[in-house]
C-alpha cells in the first residue's frame, strides 16, 4: 500500500484514457472522526488518490482558504499522530491511495524516520513538503526510501531549465506542477504559458504530472489537464466540504472525465 | 576567522534554505549578486559611503562611567548603534540590501517589521534610493507601534496590517514570504534579522559585522586590548551576530546573548528560544525554536516588539551548541529597571530590546574584576517605546494582555 499503489492508480487512470484527479483535504477540519468518511466520499466520486494536509501553524505557502482550515483543524487539537491513527484504522479496506501534504517542521518534531515508517504503517503513499526545495531533500529522502513513501515535487513556474530537469528526473509518484507565481487559492485565470510549461514537464518528467494551486472550476480541470496528466484541488475543495457543498465536490471531480 | 557558512548556507546542522520551489531561483540569485558584490570595489565604495556620510558612522563606543560606578564592576562600554539614523543598528543591513536590489535590477521591496525600526529603515533606504516599499506588520503591532505606521508612510512605504495568528512579527514574515512568493519576479525580500533561508543569515550578518568590527578597533584604542565580555540582546539576532562575529576566535572574550525572558521562563510567556526550545524550521531555516511537541511553532511573548519572535538564526544556534556564546534570558520587568537605570545614570534612553542587554550587566558585573572591560552593544535608542514604558511604569510593571 505504498508508492505502488500510487503508480497503479495513475497506470490506471492513463489507461482509461482519462485524466488524474487528486482532492485535497486538511485532516481534522470538520472533526477528525470524520476524516474517513471524507476519503471514502472522494473516493466513491471518483478522486484517482488524496492529498491529506496536515495542519502547520506556518504554512507560507498556503492561501487564506487553507490556512483558515489549518487553523480550525489546530484548534480542534488536531496531531500528526491522531491523523496517522485514524487513517490506519481503515488501512485495509481503503481503495484510494493517500499523499499526505505538510511542511518539515511537523515531520521534523515527530522524527523523520519515525513519520516515514508511521506512513507506511498507516498506508500513506507519497508525501509533499511545499518547503522543502532539491537542495534540502538529503534530510528526508533516505527514510521515504526505505519505507517506499514516494517524494512528490513540486516545480514551479520560476524553476529554471537546470532545475526542471533536475525535478523532472528525481520525480516519483507524481509531479506537481505549481501553476501560479504565489500561494494556493482560487484563481479567475492562468499565465498565457502555462499550457506549453505543462506539455514540455510532461515530455520529460518520469512521473505523471499533475498542474496544481488555483485550480478551482471544471473549466479550469478541462483545460490545465488537456496539457499534462491531471490536477490538484485544493482550496475549492476544503471551501466546499466546509460549506457542507458535496454536490460541488462530486461534479468538480467528474468533470475529469470530460477532460 | 570563523568560516561558516559551508557554500549551502549550513552552520554545523543548522540553517539551510527551507522555502518553495517558486522562491529558489530568487534565493541562488541574490546569494550570487551578495558574492559579487563582495568582490566589487565600486559596489563596497558606494556602502562605505552611504554608511559614513548617510547612516553617520562610525558610532561611538562610550565608556559608560556612572553606570560604571554604580554596578561597581567591569568598566562598561556602550556600543552607540542607537546613534545611527533612524535610531537602530537595522540600517546598517537595509542600505546593503538595498543596493543589492539595486544590482539585481529590481525596483521593488517588501520587509516585514515587528517594533517598526526594521521598517522604518526598509521605508527610508528606499526612499532615498527610489524604491517601491511594502512593508507587513502584524495587526497587534500597529497597535502598540502606531507612530512607526506614521512614519513608514510618511517615508512612501505601503504597510500592510497582518491579521493572521496573534498579529505579531510571526506572522508578518510569513505573510511578507507568501507576497515575496507572488511578486518575486521584481521585488526583493529585505529580511531583517538574521535569521529565514540562505543566504539571509550570511547577508545580514557581514552588513552589520561592521559593528563588531568597529568594536574591535575602538576597545583596543581606548584600552590597549580586547574586553573581557560582550553582551548583546537577541531576538533574530542581527545585532548580536554583527557585534560577535569579529571576536568569535577570539577565545577570552566571553560572549553573552540576551533573550526575551518575558514574563518569566516558568511562565512559558517568553521568547527565548535558544535558551528553551529545541531544534526546528520555521521561515526557512534550521535553528532554536519555540513549539510544541508535535511541531506547531508558539507564541512568543515580550515586552519588546522586536525581540517578539519564536525563532532565532542559525549561527547563534551554531554557537550555542559549539559553547562559544553564553544564552540567557531577562525578563521584561529587568528590562524596564535597565532603561531606568541607563536613563538616569548615562542619560541615554534604550530601545526595549537593548535594555536586556544592558539588564544583563547587572548580572556580570558581581562576577568580573574592576580591571575587566565588558561591552555592550546599545543596539537602538528607545524613544520608540516611551509610551509602553510609561504604561508600564504606571501600572507596575506588566504589560501583557
Amino acid at each position: 500500500m505504498t508508492k505502488a499503489q500510487l503508480d497503479a492508480a495513475f497506470l490506471t487512470v492513463s489507461e482509461a484514457g482519462e485524466k488524474a484527479f487528486v482532492p485535497y483535504i486538511m485532516a481534522g477540519d470538520g472533526g477528525l472522526e470524520s476524516l474517513n468518511e471524507r476519503i471514502r466520499f472522494l473516493a466513491d466520486s471518483g478522486a484517482t488518490a488524496i492529498e491529506l494536509g496536515l495542519p502547520f501553524s506556518d504554512p507560507v505557502a498556503d492561501g487564506p482558504t487553507i490556512q483558515a482550515a489549518g487553523i480550525r483543524a489546530l484548534e480542534a487539537g488536531t496531531t500528526v499522530q491522531a491523523v496517522l491513527d485514524e487513517v490506519a484504522k481503515e488501512k485495509a479496506s481503503r481503495n484510494v491511495p493517500l499523499v499526505i501534504m505538510t511542511y518539515l517542521n511537523p515531520v521534523f518534531a515527530y522524527g523523520v524516520e519515525a513519520f516515514a515508517s508511521a506512513c507506511a504503517a498507516a498506508g500513506i503513499s507519497g508525501l509533499i513538503l511545499p518547503d522543502l526545495p532539491l537542495e534540502e531533500e538529503g534530510l528526508v529522502v533516505e527514510a521515504l526510501q526505505k519505507h517506499e513513501i514516494a517524494l512528490i515535487r513540486l516545480v514551479a513556474l520560476t524553476s529554471t531549465p537546470d532545475r526542471i530537469r533536475a525535478l523532472a528526473e528525481r520525480a516519483e509518484g507524481f509531479l506537481y506542477a505549481v501553476t501560479v507565481a504565489g500561494t494556493t487559492g482560487e484563481r479567475a485565470t492562468f499565465v498565457d504559458q502555462l499550457g506549453t510549461h505543462l506539455q514540455e514537464l510532461k515530455e520529460i518528467s518520469k512521473a505523471p504530472v499533475l498542474a496544481g494551486f488555483g485550480v478551482s472550476t471544471p473549466e479550469h480541470v478541462k483545460e490545465l489537464s488537456q496539457y499534462c496528466d491531471g490536477v490538484v484541488v485544493g482550496s475549492k475543495i476544503v471551501d466546499a466540504l466546509h460549506q457542507g457543498d458535496r454536490q460541488q465536490v462530486a461534479e468538480l471531480i467528474r468533470s475529469r472525465k470530460q477532460a | 576567522m570563523a568560516t561558516y557558512p559551508t557554500e549551502t548556507g549550513h552552520y554545523g546542522s543548522f540553517g539551510g534554505r527551507f522555502v518553495p520551489e517558486t522562491l529558489m531561483p530568487a534565493i541562488l540569485e541574490l546569494e550570487k549578486a551578495f558574492i559579487e558584490s563582495k568582490e566589487d570595489p565600486a559596489f563596497q565604495e558606494e556602502m562605505r559611503y552611504y554608511l559614513k556620510q548617510y547612516v553617520g558612522r562610525e558610532t561611538p563606543l562610550y565608556y559608560a562611567e556612572r553606570l560604571t560606578a554604580i554596578l561597581g564592576g567591569p568598566k562598561i562600554y556602550l556600543k552607540r548603534e542607537d546613534l545611527n539614523h533612524t535610531g537602530a543598528h537595522k540600517i546598517n543591513n537595509t542600505i546593503g540590501q538595498a543596493l543589492l536590489t539595486q544590482r539585481m535590477g529590481k525596483k521593488k521591496v517588501v520587509a516585514e517589521t515587528g517594533a517598526g525600526q526594521h521598517g522604518v529603515a526598509t521605508a527610508t533606504v528606499s526612499a532615498l534610493l527610489g524604491l517601491e516599499c511594502i512593508i507587513f506588520m502584524g495587526k497587534e503591532d500597529v497597535r502598540r507601534q502606531a507612530l512607526n505606521v506614521y512614519r513608514m508612510e510618511l517615508l512612501g512605504a505601503q504597510v500592510v496590517s497582518v491579521d493572521q495568528g496573534n498579529g505579531t512579527l510571526k506572522d508578518a514574515v510569513n505573510e511578507a514570504m507568501r507576497y515575496w512568493t507572488a511578486n518575486v519576479e521584481d521585488t526583493h525580500y529585505i529580511f531583517g534579522t538574521a535569521a529565514g533561508p540562505h543566504p539571509f543569515p550570511q547577508i545580514v550578518r557581514d552588513f552589520q559585522r561592521i559593528i563588531g568590527d568597529e568594536t574591535r578597533k575602538q576597545i583596543i584604542e581606548a584600552e590597549g586590548k580586547l574586553p573581557e565580555a560582550i553582551v548583546a540582546c537577541v531576538g533574530g539576532g542581527s545585532n548580536a551576530i554583527g557585534m560577535f562575529y569579529p571576536f568569535v576566535d577570539d577565545r577570552d572574550v566571553k560572549m553573552y546573548g540576551v533573550e526575551a525572558g518575558g514574563m518569566g521562563l516558568p511562565t512559558g510567556k517568553h521568547a527565548a528560544s535558544l535558551t528553551e526550545g529545541k531544534a526546528g524550521i520555521l521561515h526557512g531555516s534550521l535553528s532554536y525554536l519555540l513549539q510544541n511537541d508535535d511541531g506547531q511553532v508558539q507564541e512568543a511573548h515580550s515586552i519588546s516588539a522586536g525581540l517578539d519572535y519564536p525563532g532565532v538564526g542559525p549561527e547563534h544556534s551554531y554557537l550555542k551548541d559549539a559553547g562559544r556564546v553564553t544564552y540567557d534570558a531577562v525578563t521584561d520587568e529587568e528590562a524596564l529597571e535597565a532603561v531606568r537605570l541607563l536613563s538616569r545614570t548615562e542619560g541615554i534612553i534604550p530601545a526595549l530590546e537593548s535594555a536586556h542587554a544592558v539588564a544583563y550587566c547587572k548580572k556580570l558585573a558581581p562576577v568580573m574584576d574592576k580591571e575587566d572591560v565588558l561591552v555592550v552593544c546599545l543596539s537602538g535608542r528607545g524613544d520608540k517605546d516611551v509610551n509602553t514604558i510609561r504604561e508600564a511604569h504606571e501600572t507596575g510593571g506588566n504589560l501583557h494582555d
